[in-house]
């Protein structure tokens, strides 16, 4: 059994997630590699809509992302109002840039989807109408910390809004679903269904993968400069053990 | 704490409020006067044709009374917190929640109800008639306390922050969302001959689970302003 | 520490040693950092409610509407404090502390600082609540309301009920009744 709670505190975690970063990033790099190359070369091309769909290898991971993100945010702002601890508030803080950048990148391939499969850059389908929202959401979050001087209450206000936030989100997702059928909107849908090759799947699951650990070693490293800022940690903390190793070396 | 004495909390602070907003009749005018405006610009800027109306009204209207909504959050919490009476309020023997709904009940009251009432009349403006305007008053009815609620929890996280006038805006317009297509898609759809019955029974569904969550958050925000 | 029943607590300090933060603290509007403030020997964040139906609080802020008289300030505050008071009541409290008829019936915001600070501090003659906390209750007062309030709190004290004062002057007490604390910053 690992005891966790050994990592609990800021100064045990810092040296762990630096250590943890590189391996992160090197992997997420290689898989982001081999699922672009499976999805962009190796899956056929689709009968209905031609090789423009290729961009749904990243459009998807990414919209799946930018919602999780946001659970796990408001999951960490949750555990840091209930228990108090600063490092869930720094992980909630770390979460939301990436968080913000998903969304956006799924909202840019939507665009370049949609302007060769509907004709236009942007349609007001359910689900980006949604991601739209979600943006929103996500700057909200952000905005209500940097307009807060007091680190306490920065942490603890910007929580309370991102847990009102997602109770908010699947009732967004629904209702623009309802206002689309009122209106009857795209009929087109995103997601290909069943009908999916095993190739395109494996290299859709390649890149949801690799945009988790992406998302696992930026969020680790913008933790990392979270503490430095607020707890004043030492940075050359590692120091010693790499002058250690120098020294061996000779 | 019996019930009793919750609902005397309620309706002190629902007093209370409505005496000041007596005193200054302007404030709540003001808020009417905005959705007024707003809705005569409309047409002035997408022409008089009465068909391009009657398609936007119901639409225009709903953005009309959101903004009017979130113009006057600033006075749910702003006066209290900054003259100490919210300190007052956080230490009643009643939990914070019980005084929020107080407290929003009153801006409603003061914010939303002349919107509702005077709704008909921006109706007639853009064309609306017979049973699509009454469902526009309903959905504004069962809406409107529901933009309180919402509006409330953005006002207390705002409190005391540089910017926060602009700020809440950004905060609670998305959330608002919802309850922006269930009411203007009760007046679409009943003008479309459907009947508004399904975006009307959402709507009151949004109301029930704003109720229940709303307070806690506010009462949340608040004790965290006044830290 | 600790303060007993019939008692008050006079914390002193300079500006910004915390005196206020810790008042805050004892009204469960900040919560400690370290350490519990116990009621009874029951920490005051899990009675939450219960605690708050035990004190009264005076911030540095007067927590009184410009819009509203002072006499509908004193009404309106004690009710929502769940203690209501009749008008006459309010109104005696309001002439105990030297505010005089014809002022009742004014709006606040034409009174002095003084005048408002007295207006908040009525509601200590209509207050029956064992726990008083008081920031800096004399500022902006004369001599003679000063001497009023302190004539309160004696009366308070010797009822049983007990005091936390932060302040900056010397308080005229019996000395076997006043615990000082000083805060440095």
């Amino acid at each position: 059994m690992v005891n966790w709670s050994k990592y609990s505190s800021p100064q045990a975690f810092y040296p762990l997630a630096g250590r943890l970063i590189p391996w992160f990033a090197v992997v997420a790099v290689v898989l982001m590699g081999v699922g672009l190359y499976m999805g962009f070369f190796v899956a056929p091309t689709d009968f209905q809509q031609g090789e423009a769909y290729r961009i749904i290898f990243v459009h998807v991971p990414a919209a799946w992302m930018s919602m999780f993100l946001y659970v796990v945010m408001a999951v960490w702002a949750g555990i840091g109002m209930g228990l108090n601890a600063r490092l869930s508030f720094m992980m909630a803080q770390a979460i939301a840039p990436t968080g913000a950048m998903f969304t956006f990148l799924a909202l840019l391939t939507g665009a370049m989807w949609g302007k060769p499969t509907w004709g236009a850059w942007w349609v007001w389908d359910a689900r980006l109408t949604s991601e739209l929202i979600l943006l929103f959401q996500y700057a909200g979050v952000m905005l209500l910390r940097t307009s807060i001087d007091d680190m306490r209450r920065a942490d603890r206000s910007s929580a309370v809004f991102a847990l009102v936030g997602v109770v908010n989100v699947p009732i967004i997702y629904f209702s623009v679903q309802w206002w689309n059928t009122l209106h009857q909107g795209a009929s087109v849908s995103m997601s290909t269904g069943s009908k999916m090759a095993a190739t395109m799947l494996t290299a859709m699951l390649l890149m949801t993968v690799a945009f988790w650990l992406y998302s696992i070693a930026v969020i680790l490293a913008r933790v990392r400069c979270i503490m430095v800022e607020r707890e004043s940690l030492p940075v050359w903390n590692e120091k010693p053990a790499v002058i250690q190793e120098a020294v061996e070396a000779r | 704490m019996s019930g009793s004495s919750m609902w005397d909390a309620i309706g002190g602070i629902v007093r209370r409020d409505l005496l000041l907003a007596m005193r200054r009749r302007s404030d709540a005018a003001m808020s009417v006067f905005f959705l007024v405006i707003v809705a005569s610009l409309f047409p002035l800027g997408v022409g008089p044709e009465p068909a391009v109306l009657r398609i936007i009204g119901p639409g225009v209207l709903w953005v009309a009374a959101l903004l009017a909504c979130l113009l006057s959050l600033s006075r749910v919490f702003t006066a209290d917190y900054l003259d100490g009476v919210l300190e007052q309020m956080v230490l009643i023997p009643q939990p914070l929640a019980v005084l929020v709904v107080g407290k929003v009940l009153a801006h409603w009251v003061i914010s939303g109800l002349p919107v509702v009432l005077l709704s008909p009349l921006l109706g007639l403006q853009f064309g609306l008639d017979g049973e699509p305007l009454g469902v526009l008053v309903l959905s504004l009815l069962l809406g409107t306390p529901t933009l309180s609620m919402i509006g409330a929890i953005g006002a207390a996280l705002v409190l005391g922050v540089r910017g926060s006038g602009l700020l809440v805006a950004l905060l609670v317009l998305p959330l608002y969302v919802p309850v922006l297509i269930f009411g203007a898609g009760a007046v679409t759809s009943s003008m479309a001959g459907i009947g508004g019955e399904a975006n009307l029974s959402l709507l009151g569904a949004c109301l029930v689970l704003s109720l229940f969550l709303a307070p806690w958050a506010t009462a949340a925000a608040i004790r965290i302003a006044l830290e | 520490m600790n303060v007993e029943p019939g008692t008050l607590l006079a914390v002193v300090g300079e500006n910004g040693s915390g005196k206020t933060s810790l008042l805050r603290i004892f009204s469960s509007l900040l919560p400690p950092e370290g350490g519990s403030v116990l009621w009874d020997g029951q920490d005051i964040h899990q009675l939450k409610e219960l605690y708050s139906g035990q004190l009264t609080y005076l911030g540095h802020l007067n927590g009184i509407k410009d819009d509203l008289t002072p006499l509908e300030n004193l009404i309106s505050a004690m009710s929502l404090a769940g203690e209501p008071c009749s008008s006459n009541g309010a109104k005696e409290a309001l002439e105990a502390i030297g505010l005089k008829r014809p002022i009742h019936q004014l709006p606040s915001k034409v009174l002095s600082q003084g005048q408002k600070r007295r207006v908040a501090l009525a509601r200590l003659w209509l207050s029956s609540r064992p726990l008083w906390l008081l920031d800096e209750p004399f500022t902006s007062l004369d001599a003679a309301s000063t001497n009023v309030v302190t004539k309160r709190l004696l009366a308070h004290l010797q009822r049983g009920g007990l005091a936390v004062l932060v302040t900056h002057q010397e308080i005229a007490l019996p000395t076997e009744m006043v615990h000082r604390l000083r805060l440095t910053g």
